[in-house]
């Protein structure tokens, strides 16, 4: 199954995802697709490497899922709130439908 | 209000420092995030969804002028301009930076506030009715208690690490608008036999996966022994509360499984072998900080305003502002005026920098330099001169602050749920905003009349869904957001826990639900009956019936 890893930025907390690059990048569409478990142990064992490098907190891995044009889509309402980095302030808001 | 004497600055300046140092560590590598995240909890400092949430105590929930626009310049300057009041008294910011926090606790502490004791297994803020020295049915001011209390338990060392946290409410009137019957300790001041005030203690409230109303320890308690009471009541917690299950590890747990009795019969003999004098405070510090609480002296003003009365016949949305926000004062002349933060369509709770500056203007114009934060989740101007209520309602209204609803539908206890909570199960602000806009129409609101909706994003109920004369629960059954319904809960006087009226609902029925539940209200209850007083006494079969009937 497809999966990215995320995290929270050690500095400023924003939720980040492993990038192709090794970096790391808030923008989910970014984000490195494993597309199996070795590869995506591989891209947990980069992420441990950014906790002891105090990159960034609280890494773990999720299961998205791939749209036909390749777009990264993060399934759970959970993580759609994470990836959407949206504040609740203005009004009318509905990034994520009921 | 409660000035900081030199103990005070300097104690809050070394915690600052020591904060700075420890934030330092963290960044440099010397502390892990294990090590580290006992520490920045014992400064109010979560890690949250999307980034870090600071957590400001308001003490007894008083804020004055110079706080509110140092609040709204941090909102401004190291979040993304705005903070969200909770039912708690506290104000927490969902967007600091880790590198930013020592420069904003130095920035609280410059008007004396603090994010101490507002997490962690300790005693947290103790909160007040936000009426407290205005409401006309109060016996005597909760907040120097709060104060008195508040210096004591700061890092008290023998309750700094109990089986878990701790929260005590304090409310000095007749009517509990403090929710006293759902906290650890509940305090009530009364008057004794002898005609003095003293305290009514309730214990074991809470809310939380296992809700429990508050059961009376102690019908009276002089008030020179509060200090030396509340230590014996917290030893015999901290020695036998559960610290093996942190489900169980609440006080309501311990008093539950002993009986309020037993419980009672070990608080008193502990309390018998105190040696009092030495842990109750002083006379005259006492009087000392009684002294920071006197009222404000409010100069003699018209108690009839013939321009109030004139506007409440030609404007209808005034008239209903008026009836719900502006509240009787025990000073003729005078009233308590709620700043609803409750306009549909907004996140409930929450203030833009901008609203706080603004509330902070007319405290000076027209609120003797003083706002309250209530548990529901609005402002309060406590002590507005009648005379002046005309110019502050256009004000409110000018600036979207001017809803009428308070305790109305409209006025929901909300907490941030799914869209901020690491906690949540579900979203909640998203359905607070869609019953907002079911229930929009103020005369359908009106028609209904006073009811208390909460909800909450999962079963830690910080948004008191237990307590709501209608409740909402967000729960998760198998990756879809569900909600749980319960019905005749109260916060106040013959508080109760709501019950489960039945199956969950999928996000989009639940505006749907919550109106057919009103619906039945209106066809069963008699004339002038409440929610709960129709609830109570029809029972949960009509309202079965129009949510499940057709099932
Ligand atoms: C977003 C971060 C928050 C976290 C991690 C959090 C965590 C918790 C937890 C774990 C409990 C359950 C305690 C227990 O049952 O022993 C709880 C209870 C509670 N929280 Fe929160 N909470 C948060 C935000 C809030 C907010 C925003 C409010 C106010 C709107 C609030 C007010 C309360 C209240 C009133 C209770 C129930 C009273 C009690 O039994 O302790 N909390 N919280
Ligand atoms: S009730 Fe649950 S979802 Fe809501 S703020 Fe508390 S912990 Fe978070």
């Amino acid at each position: 199954m497809p999966s990215v890893v995320t995290a929270n930025r050690l500095t400023d907390g924003i939720v980040v995802y492993l990038a192709a690059d090794g970096e790391w990048t808030e923008e989910i569409a970014n984000a490195r697709v494993a597309d199996d478990e070795a590869e995506t142990k591989a891209l947990e064992a980069i992420a441990d490497n950014a906790v002891r490098e105090r990159v960034v907190v609280g890494p773990y891995p999720m299961v998205v899922g791939l749209k036909d044009d390749g777009a990264i889509d993060p399934l759970s309402v959970r993580e759609r709130i994470r990836a959407a980095h949206r504040t609740t302030l203005t009004k009318d808001w509905y990034d994520v439908p009921l | 209000m409660y000035r900081y004497d030199e103990f005070d600055h300097a104690f809050v300046n070394e915690r600052v420092a020591e904060f700075r140092d420890q934030v330092e560590r963290r960044l440099a590598g010397q502390l892990t995030e294990e090590e580290f995240r006992p520490l920045r909890l014992r400064n109010g400092l979560y890690l949250q969804l999307h980034a870090y949430m600071l957590r400001i105590a308001v003490p007894y929930g008083v804020l004055s002028p110079r706080q509110l626009r140092q609040l709204a310049m941090i909102g401004r300057k190291w979040d993304r301009g705005y903070g969200h009041f909770t039912t708690r008294q506290n104000l927490q910011f969902n967007w600091v930076k880790l590198v930013d926090i020592p420069d904003v606790l130095a920035a609280l502490a410059e008007v004396e506030m603090h994010c101490i004791q507002t997490s962690g297994n300790c005693v947290r803020n103790v909160t007040a009715d936000p009426y407290a020295a205005a409401a006309v049915d109060e016996l005597e001011d909760p907040r120097a208690w709060c104060e008195i209390l508040r210096q004591w338990s700061t890092l008290h060392p023998e309750f700094s690490w109990l089986p878990r946290k701790f929260k005590i409410a304090i409310s000095g009137a007749a009517e509990d608008r403090a929710a006293t019957a759902f906290h650890d300790i509940g305090l009530r001041i009364v008057r004794g036999p002898n005609g003095e005030n003293g305290f009514r203690v309730l214990v074991g409230g809470g809310m939380g996966r296992t809700p429990y109303v508050g059961q009376e320890i102690k019908s009276f308690l002089p008030k020179e022994h509060l200090l030396s009471y509340i230590e014996s009541i917290l030893r015999v917690y901290n020695l036998h509360g559960r610290r093996d299950n942190i489900h169980k590890a609440r006080i309501k747990i311990l008093v539950n499984a002993l009986g309020i009795d037993k419980f009672r019969e070990d608080v008193e003999a502990d309390w018998e072998a105190t040696h009092k004098d030495a842990i109750d405070l002083p006379e005259d510090e006492k009087r000392r900080i009684m002294s920071y609480f006197a009222p404000p002296e409010l100069p003699e003003r018209p108690a009839r305003d013939e321009a109030l009365a004139a506007r409440r016949e030609s404007d209808p949305a005034f008239a209903n502002w008026y009836k719900h926000n502006v509240l009787p004062h025990r000073v003729p002349g005078y009233a308590s005026v709620v700043i609803s933060l409750k306009e549909p369509g907004r996140t409930p709770g929450d203030a833009s920098s901008d609203t706080m500056d603004f509330v902070a203007d007319l405290t000076e114009r027209f609120g003797h330099n003083e706002a309250r934060v209530n548990y529901t989740q609005n402002l309060i101007l406590p002590h507005v001169a009648r005379a002046d209520i005309l110019e502050l309602y256009e004000a409110l209204a000018g600036a979207g602050c001017a809803t009428g609803n308070n305790e109305l539908l409209g006025d929901m206890i909300c907490c941030p749920g799914l869209d901020y909570c690491n906690l949540a199960n579900a979203r909640s602000i998203p359905i607070a905003k869609e019953i907002a806009k079911r229930f929009e129409d103020p005369a359908r609101q009106e028609e209904i009349g006073k009811l208390r909706l909460n909800m909450s994003g999962c079963i830690n109920a910080c948004g008191h869904h237990h307590s709501g004369n209608i409740g909402i629960l967000g729960v998760d059954k198998k990756g879809t957001e569900l909600y749980q319904i319960t019905l005749g809960g109260n916060p106040k006087d013959s508080a109760s826990v709501g019950t489960i009226i039945g199956p969950g609902f999928r996000a989009e029925a639940v505006p749907q639900a919550i109106d057919t539940i009103v619906d039945t209200y209106i066809d069963n209850r008699h004339e002038g009956e409440s929610f709960l007083e129709t609830w109570r006494r029809v029972g949960a079969a009509p309202f079965k019936e129009a949510l499940y009937g057709a099932r």
